[in-house]
């Protein structure tokens, strides 16, 4: 597999057609000045600056606040298309969370001899704390952010399973609400599906899962690491749009046996955190004891019902990339179901088998770390030196157990706007999906990231990814 | 909704700091006047714009010299003091920021941009030809702000913690400012006719943007004691002490509606819109008009810190 196969683009056809999905937007596209049409992709960089969507990206200090590109063609999705794939992400949510009940309590999947022991005891997102304990309402996984992939018509994977604290959901509602503002005659001329209720919904999910000891209606908060960290503006703008309150650890302490904020009447319970901290920093009496981020105690009163944590402690064990390759059992294994969503084959480095393959045909594969996140520390092997990979088999023979290969996709493509015209990049999404007790909801589209370097395949931010509108027609 | 103590301490601050910046911006603006029109005593007068702000030693320090190109770089974006007209609006933002969720999406746009107009304009050192534009922006864009938490926010305890801010800052400002040239307004000096003092008086009603006010009030003579009875006591001027200490004791009077209780700050705050309301200006002067402004500072400063306090901005 090299770089010169053939992609699926997702407005046009072989014959440089448009599919039906993009047709309506093409007309559009075709009555349009290519001058006029790079003026608004200017006025929608200044229109991002000046709302503050800022990301800080690690490690480079004269960039403390950036913003993320944004392409102003959006990528459409048909309605059919969407209904079919949403259904294939529901079944999947539903498995973690059923999934997520079961490791920590009766391991059927294990006693099944479905999943290997050791691949819940010896994994690290594993918390002991949480065996034996439902969260309130029974959900572990509120919010989650599936990564998908194309590459045909309706060939979708899902690549990874965010189910911890998926970000990006301001980016969705964001590039909306520019979209709207720069072309409001493209949204009379086509029927596309709301998305700016998700923050109403979002809290209407968390509401539905208030702890036993919550009164009357509930108090939701979001935890946030403080304003350095990467996503902060996006914390403030859930919360914001929620209706919340924002915290940082230092404006909680424990009253009452209850989680409590200092609010300029004295402190007062919260029923409903939604954290964007992970399992790690969240109480530094059962975690990391210099976390300073945290609420010392907070598991106590969790356990005791005095709060709910959203996502649950403990959900990152099906972030993991290893865990990953088993997800088709464990929708098998819950539902009785067969997959109506694909995960891309995976070879797990741990076993000797997929390791001696693996590093024989390095220079296709992906290789990833099973805890990393951000496409840091991956490597992509069409693309990589010789160099890259005689050192990364050297790492991967030293600690095979660390990584996860799985074939290079042939990513499908959308086209961005350059100075010289449309041009194709690869593009991933990620639909937002959130879980109550009564029901998942599923945002038509989710946040569409794409490489805007041409020919690659890495799209997230951190490594100069971009962002377009996501649009799912109405039939 | 509640307001956490760390939200309504950060609303107190964004608005401080504003205040601050946009009040030594105009004080930069005064003095760069000053200097262009009496070259005699510009570093006498650079000297105490310096003092007001309280920088006079750390200009010192840098050894540069009292030129209106040097002095004015360094009061606007000088970056290692943290008290240039540049950190503060961005400690303005960082504030603003934090109390992202309290204000509208109209404060935040206008802060974040006062901000990002400000860096631009001032990442190079500024010639003395742009100058007078850089001062103007600053100016208008802390404008641009007040009017955007007057036409959006709700007048609840977000809005007062915010107009607490203000008023505490700006009447130290006020008292700050006289104090540097209170010598200025004493009897003694204020025979009529000397050039130097009425010039001297022009740059202080300047400094505080009472310049207009007080002609449109006082068309045909200027004397010193006037322009210090205006500066103390006039209820109509925005910027007079008087006007400060009422608003923030009628701040916290709806405060106080708002939450069903007085804090002591309550207390403190009205006592001292009383007493400024039971002097004059003649026995302030007897008294004396340094401490007066001394004392003056000290309680207002009382008063601050006992909002903080009061409302539990930290543990």
């Amino acid at each position: 597999m090299g770089m010169d196969k053939i992609f699926f683009d997702e407005m046009v056809d072989e014959g440089g057609q448009p599919r039906p999905s993009f047709s309506g937007y093409c007309d559009w596209l075709a009555e349009q000045e290519p001058a006029k049409l790079l003026k608004k992709a200017y006025e929608a960089e200044d229109l991002f600056r000046k709302t503050g969507i800022t990301f800080a990206v690690y490690g480079q200090e004269e960039a403390e606040e950036r913003l993320i590109p944004f392409d102003i063609v959006p990528r459409i999705i048909a309605g059919a298309e969407w209904a079919k794939l949403s259904r294939g992400i529901e079944q999947r949510v539903r498995a973690m969370n059923a999934f997520l009940h079961d490791i920590y309590h009766r391991q059927e999947i294990v006693r099944a001899g479905r999943l290997p022991e050791h691949m819940v005891s010896a994994n690290s997102a594993f918390l002991d704390r949480m065996i034996g304990f439902t969260p309130p309402g029974g959900v572990y996984s509120h919010i989650v952010g599936v990564d998908l992939v194309r590459t045909g018509p309706n060939e979708f994977y899902a690549l990874e399973d965010n189910a911890r604290t998926p970000s990006g959901v301001s980016y969705m509602l964001e590039n909306r609400e520019t979209m709207m503002r720069m072309f409001p005659e493209l949204f009379t001329q086509m029927k596309v599906r709301e998305v700016s209720d998700y923050p109403k919904r979002l809290r209407r999910s968390l509401s539905a899962c208030a702890p036993p000891a919550c009164k009357g209606d509930p108090v939701v908060a979001v935890l946030t690491p403080g304003i350095y960290n990467s996503a902060y503006f996006e914390h403030a703008f859930l919360a914001d749009q929620m209706g919340a309150e924002l915290v940082e650890g230092h404006d909680l302490r424990i009253v009452d046996g209850r989680v409590a904020m200092r609010t300029t009447q004295g402190y007062q319970p919260i029923d409903v955190l939604y954290r964007r901290l992970d399992d790690d920093y969240l109480d530094p009496l059962s975690f990391l004891p210099d976390s300073a981020l945290g609420v010392p105690g907070i598991m106590d009163i969790y356990l005791a019902g005095g709060i709910t944590i959203a996502n649950a402690p403990g959900t990152g064990i099906v972030d993991d990339k290893a865990i990953y390759s088993y997800v088709p059992d464990i929708v098998r294994f819950y539902t009785g179901e067969e997959p109506l969503l694909q995960n891309v084959p995976t070879w797990r480095c741990s076993e000797p088998d997929s390791l001696k393959y693996v590093l024989e045909h390095l220079a296709e594969l992906v290789v990833k770390e099973v805890h990393g996140s951000g496409g840091y520390g991956m490597l992509v092997g069409p693309v990589a030196s010789k160099r890259e990979l005689t050192d990364f088999a050297a790492k991967l023979k030293r600690s095979p157990a660390k990584y996860i290969a799985q074939p290079t996709l042939a990513l499908s493509t959308v086209p961005i706007l350059t100075k010289k015209g449309l041009a194709p990049r690869h593009v991933d999404l990620r639909p937002f999906v959130l879980v109550s007790p009564e029901r998942i909801d599923i945002t038509p589209g989710g946040l569409t990231r794409v490489a805007l370097k041409k020919g690659s395949l890495v799209v997230n931010s951190s490594q100069g990814g971009g962002t377009k509108d996501s649009w799912v027609l109405e039939d | 909704m509640t307001t956490l103590g760390k939200t309504a301490g950060a609303l107190f601050w964004m608005f401080r700091y504003l205040e601050r910046s946009e009040n030594l911006a105009r004080l930069t603006e005064a003095g760069l006047r000053m200097s262009l029109t009496r070259g005699d005593t510009a570093v006498q007068e650079w000297r105490s714009v310096l003092t007001t702000v309280g920088l006079a030693q750390a200009y010192e320090e840098t050894g540069l010299a009292y030129e209106p190109a040097q002095v004015v770089n360094f009061l606007l974006r000088g970056r290692n003091q943290g008290g240039s007209v540049l950190s503060m609006i961005e400690k303005a933002r960082d504030n603003a920021r934090l109390a992202r969720t309290a204000i509208t999406r109209e404060v935040w746009e206008a802060t974040n941009e006062c901000f990002i107009t400000t860096r631009d304009t001032m990442a190079r050192p500024l010639r003395e030809a742009d100058m007078p534009q850089a001062l103007g922006m600053i100016r208008q864009h802390s404008a641009l702000v007040r009017g955007a938490l007057h036409g959006t926010m709700l007048r609840n305890d977000i809005y007062n913690f915010a107009r607490l801010g203000t008023f505490v800052e700006r009447a130290d400002n006020t008292a700050r400012i006289m104090d540097v040239k209170y010598y200025l307004l004493l009897p003694s000096l204020s025979h009529v006719g000397s050039t130097l003092d009425t010039n001297q008086w022009d740059m202080l009603l300047r400094s505080l943007s009472a310049q207009r006010s007080y002609r449109w009030l006082n068309p045909n003579e200027t004397k010193a004691i006037d322009i210090a009875r205006f500066l103390i006591f006039d209820g109509r001027f925005p910027r007079s002490i008087l006007f400060c200490a009422l608003k923030i004791s009628e701040n916290l009077k709806w405060l106080g509606f708002d939450y069903g209780e007085e804090r002591p700050v309550h207390t403190q705050a009205v006592k001292l819109a009383k007493d400024l309301q039971s002097i004059s200006v003649e026995q302030i002067f007897e008294r004396g008009l340094h401490e007066f402004l001394q004392d003056f500072m000290a309680s207002n400063a009382a008063i601050a810190w006992q909002i903080e306090k009061d409302y539990r901005f930290t543990e």
